[in-house]
């Protein structure tokens, strides 16, 4: 039942997220500080994340081919589509989940617990909208860290290709460009608009709605990554049946 | 002036508010007093639009609160000032920007206007340098003044305060009292005060309610509050020692 509840409320809280817009010039100027805090305050671990792991994919990749059938440029390929299609739409979600999403659950969880968020409804502010909406903007530039890290991802695989002696940099990238299919790029990014969405609200939800102190707000944080990893991970599932397999 | 008539609030089987009754008066500080669990705080969230309620009306200036259009609502809300418990301050800003923010929100004025009528409401408070300061690095009375500039930088007609002396020492609850009550004759607002600090009833109290398990027990003054033989009331507020002979030496003396 109180499942059935959260879903209602969650569904309830987006329509109203989109209902009495705040005036512009405060808008803008909480959609600048939200990209700042949001896409370009997460773009360091991101681009150091996917550059290692690049390069461990591609180590794995190398040490498992030992057929030697088989051709060296496929540790390009293998890399490139797991970077594309898994890695970076996913992988770096469920990492942002728990660095975004729980900046976001204890900031306006926090905004809660001090009677910030009553300021604002006092005031007769629309305190969905003042919040969430301009969260929800900022990570509609999502694509662009993702497309960083599917960058840096296959730059950190060739690296460990071609510095750890597993091929050469012409095998490598040959194997990078070898059967590429532009659709997994729009695949990639149509999952990568769906999660921003869900990292931009189910951490919103989890803050706006707890109850409690401090002791709570670690609690809602906590309970907001386990939810928006969980959420992300069904619906990757869901959106790879719809768009993949046919 | 806020007329409330036979106010009823419950929050599932819990009857919190039992049928209040009272006005609170221009220009004068109204007090809500009362015992932790009384119903004050319900009874103030209540006023303020942040909670519905069953039965019975509030009306702003004959204006019934739940009878008016979302537009109107929000503009009701545009002339209501509030100073939190725990001031409420938005951490993120400044406190001139925190000051400003009502402005930015409802009104057309320029950045200078703007700072103009902000550097104004921060001298009246007596805060002239602290412009810069995030609330953060602001003691507990400085937060509790700033709070209040916010609260009237857009000239409101109401002025709500839940407990604004909390976690204050005497002499700074002492100064904030007197701001309220300058603040309210000065700009003729009907300012209503939730508090179970003694000393602000002795003080400021033009007009007091006292609450007890959701009922209206009394009203009066800070005047009459000595006179009254209402038990309820004399077992709360002359709980004290202290207060005891304050009374008795009123008493005496009138």
């Amino acid at each position: 039942m109180t499942y059935l509840h959260n879903i209602g409320a969650y569904f309830l809280m987006i329509t109203e997220m989109f209902r009495k817009p705040t005036k512009w010039n405060v808008m803008k100027q909480l959609v600048l500080k939200d990209i700042d805090d949001l896409i370009i305050g997460s773009l360091g671990i991101v681009a150091f994340i996917a550059f290692f792991v690049g390069g461990v994919v591609t180590i794995q990749t190398a040490l498992n081919l030992t057929n030697p059938l088989i051709p060296k440029s496929l540790v390009g390929f293998a890399t490139r589509q797991s970077i594309i299609l898994e890695f970076a739409p996913t992988f770096i979600s469920i990492i942002m989940a728990g660095k975004v999403g729980s900046f976001i659950t204890s900031s306006i969880g926090t905004m809660r617990v001090t009677e910030q968020i009553d300021a604002l409804e006092v005031m007769g502010i629309n305190s969905l909208n003042y919040l969430v909406f301009p969260k929800f903007m900022a990570l509609m530039l999502y694509p662009f860290i993702i497309s960083i890290a599917m960058f840096l991802g296959i730059i950190g695989g060739m690296a460990a290709c071609v510095f750890g002696g597993f091929s050469s940099l012409a095998d490598y990238t040959t194997g990078v460009q070898l059967d590429f299919i532009p659709f997994h790029i729009t695949y990639a990014f149509i999952k990568t608009i769906v999660f921003a969405f869900i990292l931009a609200t189910i951490p919103s939800f989890h803050g706006f709605y707890m109850k409690g102190g401090a002791l709570e707000v670690g609690k809602a944080s906590t309970t907001s990554f386990v939810w928006t990893s969980v959420v992300i991970i069904l619906l990757n599932y869901f959106l790879t049946q719809m768009l993949l397999s046919s | 002036m806020i007329d409330v008539k036979d106010l009823n609030k419950s929050f599932g089987d819990a009857h919190i508010l039992k049928g209040i009754t009272t006005t609170f008066e221009k220009g004068k500080t109204n007090l809500i007093i009362g015992q932790s669990g009384s119903g004050k705080t319900v009874f103030l969230k209540c006023l303020l639009g942040l909670f519905d309620y069953e039965e019975g009306s509030i009306a702003y200036d004959g204006k019934v609160f739940s009878k008016l259009s979302e537009d109107d609502k929000r503009n009701m809300r545009a002339q209501i000032g509030m100073v939190f418990q725990g001031s409420a301050l938005f951490d993120s800003m400044t406190i001139a920007e925190n000051v400003m923010f009502p402005l930015r929100m409802f009104t057309k004025q320029s950045k200078s206007e703007m700072k103009d009528r902000v550097d104004f409401v921060l001298n009246r408070v007596n805060l002239e340098s602290a412009h810069n300061k995030m609330p953060s690095e602001a003691s507990g009375g400085m937060q509790k003044r700033v709070a209040i500039a916010r609260a009237i930088v857009n000239h409101p007609k109401y002025l709500f305060c839940d407990e604004p002396n909390s976690g204050l020492d005497p002499k700074t609850a002492i100064v904030i009292d007197n701001l309220i009550q300058e603040i309210t004759d000065e700009y003729q607002i009907t300012t209503v005060i939730n508090t179970h600090d003694m000393n602000s009833v002795m003080e400021i109290g033009e007009k007091i309610v006292f609450l007890k398990d959701g009922l209206k027990a009394w009203e009066g003054s800070k005047e009459t509050i000595f006179k009254t033989d209402n038990e309820v009331v004399t077992d709360f507020v002359y709980s004290s020692n202290l207060f005891k002979k304050v009374r008795e030496a009123y008493l005496k003396d009138n």
